[in-house]
């Protein structure tokens, strides 16, 4: 079977690439592993979705129904419970391996491909944790998709360690399902995700945040009996004498996520240390040819308006890859001062685009310059800025001779 | 009142604004600009918000349908907003935007469902 287009994942990445490729004349099939698209938004009850892109607040669900519906009335082939199992490059593009139960493992050839298979949570093996394995540790994600999917509270007192989003939106949802949270434990100074969060969803409820502190051992044998936490010092490392016992039978871990990208590893493409994700242009072209990257498998995004604009692009580029051809853009972009990262980290001049950063650490009064070859591009001036809230420019397209921008943020002193 | 600490979510700078005062004489401190009076007011005085969850439906496949009001409703009504709608059952296959409740029983609100209960987008055997 061949197609010019394939998308890995029915998430908002992947949905916003189909839509965008077959407008642009692609023939596309989509591929996803579960039996509904909408990837993790079927999961993620909640609202504020959609703010940037529809100026509403939807939630999960219904801000993936929107493209879904899209997707359907392209009438686009969509193949549900279908892994990719491996994939390969091919003389005109790439050969997959598929694999589902009503048609068994079989063989798609694609012109182009478009990864947006999403990230995966980190885990208390890349965080660890001293004690036993007891049953009742969760990460946030999969307690999400235990209640929200199949309605099974993971447990009745619950700790839950780091301030990401996940987690504290699952401390609401845990408590408004009668479970009791007792406290949301941080090693930071300050919490890992949005503040709106943190209002809504800790202090409505009352839900102690307790910053510089992290669990140091889990006990129970069978069941999580409870955790002891710790204060840490600047070192982040627990200061003796401070360890409490703090009874409880689960633990959420919600500790950060990642790029998921095993899938392209036999690709030998180019990836970026600090996103965790392919190196890519504005087009989300990767390093190799005709692959591209999208949403959360290029760098994980707060806001998922964000990944869908990701989606577009990669869609609307690819399909255009199928006529015309081409590779990746060779400006580099260096990200400098007070940056976590920035992405695209190549551009393709001539062309308009959108750059995505986030900062290193919150910093009050800072403007963002953009410069190449000394000369200055962009400037934009931030009140505040802080690392869980990713931010957009626009750079104008740049001129052939531009070899590399460079992007940091300057404190206003 | 008791004084009461609030953090804005206005815009990025999160000022603490706390609030102290009684009635129409509520004082605020600690805000930058005129906007986080009015959030400190309205949170002080009629807190609301969009309450999400799931309910319960007759279908295997599709076990628990996710939710919202139809617009915010006072915070400290929550919890018994969440014991009247953990009592229904959907007996249909709905779309978002369905309604479920017309008046959820204490509020003005409706409920509405916020997924499609319908098959999802069909597969295709392809060969
Ligand atoms: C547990 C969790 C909860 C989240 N909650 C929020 C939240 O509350 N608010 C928020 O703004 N953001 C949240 N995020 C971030 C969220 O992921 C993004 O906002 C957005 O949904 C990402 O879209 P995506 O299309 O890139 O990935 P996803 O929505 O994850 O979609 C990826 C799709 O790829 C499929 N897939 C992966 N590998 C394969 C394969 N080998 N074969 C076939 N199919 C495959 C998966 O089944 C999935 O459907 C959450 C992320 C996670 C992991
Ligand atoms: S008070 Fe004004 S400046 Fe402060 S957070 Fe609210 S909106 Fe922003």
């Amino acid at each position: 079977m061949h197609t010019d287009v394939l998308v890995i994942g029915a998430g908002p990445a992947g949905l916003a690439a189909a839509a965008a490729a077959a407008e642009h004349g692609a023939e596309v099939l989509l591929v996803d592993r579960e039996s509904r698209p909408g990837g993790i938004l079927k999961q993620c009850i909640h609202d504020g979705f959609g703010v940037i892109r529809y100026e509403e607040k939807l939630t999960g669900p219904e801000y993936a129904y929107r493209d879904i519906e899209a997707v359907r009335a392209y009438g686009l082939r969509v193949l549900n419970n279908t892994f990719v199992l491996d994939l390969k490059q091919s003389v005109d593009g790439f050969s997959l391996l598929l694999q589902n139960p009503i048609d068994g493992a079989f063989r798609v050839d694609t012109k182009a491909l478009v990864a947006a298979n999403g990230c995966r949570e980190r885990t208390s093996r890349q965080v660890f944790i001293h004690g036993d394995r007891p049953a009742g540790i969760y990460s946030a994600g999969t307690a999400q998709n235990l209640i929200n999917l199949h309605g099974y509270l993971p447990g009745r007192k619950v700790v839950i360690l780091g301030s990401g989003d996940i987690g504290m939106i699952m401390a609401r949802r845990l408590t408004l399902e009668g479970a009791e949270v007792a406290g949301v434990y941080e090693i930071k100074d300050e919490p890992s995700g949005l503040t709106r969060n943190r209002v809504q969803c800790l202090d409505d409820y009352n839900i102690p945040l307790y910053l510089n502190t992290t669990v140091t051992r889990v006990h129970g044998t069978k069941r999580v009996t409870g955790v002891s936490v710790a204060a840490v010092g600047a070192d982040l490392k627990p200061l003796p004498g401070s360890e409490t016992l703090v009874p409880c039978d689960t633990l959420l871990l919600s500790v950060g996520l990642i790029p998921e990208n095993d899938i392209l590893e036999p690709l030998a493409l180019e990836f970026d240390a600090k996103t965790g994700g392919p190196v890519v242009d504005q087009r989300m072209m990767t390093s190799v040819p005709g692959l591209f990257s999208c949403g959360n498998a290029t760098h994980v995004n707060d806001m998922v308006d964000y990944v869908s604009e990701s989606g577009f692009n990669a869609g609307r580029a690819a399909a255009n890859y199928c006529q015309h051809g081409g590779s990746q853009g060779s400006v580099e972009v260096v990200s400098g001062n007070n940056l976590l990262y920035a992405v695209p980290q190549r551009l393709v001049s001539g062309e308009e685009a959108a750059i995505y950063f986030r900062s290193d650490k919150t910093i009050d009064r800072v403007i963002l310059v953009a410069q190449a070859a000394g000369k200055e591009l962009f400037r934009e001036k931030y009140l505040r800025i802080r690392p869980p809230e990713m931010q957009k420019i626009v750079l104008q397209p740049l001129s052939p001779e531009v070899e590399s921008v460079e992007i940091g943020l300057e404190e206003v002193t | 009142m008791e004084k009461r600490e609030l953090t804005c979510i206005q815009c990025p700078l999160s000022c603490r604004v706390t609030v102290s005062g009684e009635g129409d004489q509520l004082k605020f401190t600690g805000n930058q600009c005129k906007q986080g009076i009015e959030y400190a007011r309205q949170e002080v005085t009629n807190p609301t918000r969009t309450l999400t969850t799931t309910i319960a439906t007759a279908f295997p496949d599709f076990p628990l349908l996710p939710v919202r009001t139809a617009g915010e409703v006072p915070l400290g009504k929550i919890f018994e907003i969440m014991k009247v709608i953990r009592a229904v059952q959907v007996e249909q296959r709905l779309k978002p935007g369905d309604v479920i409740l017309e008046i959820i029983p204490g509020t003005d609100k409706a409920l509405i469902a916020t997924a499609d209960m319908c098959e999802g987008v069909s597969a295709v055997v392809v060969k």
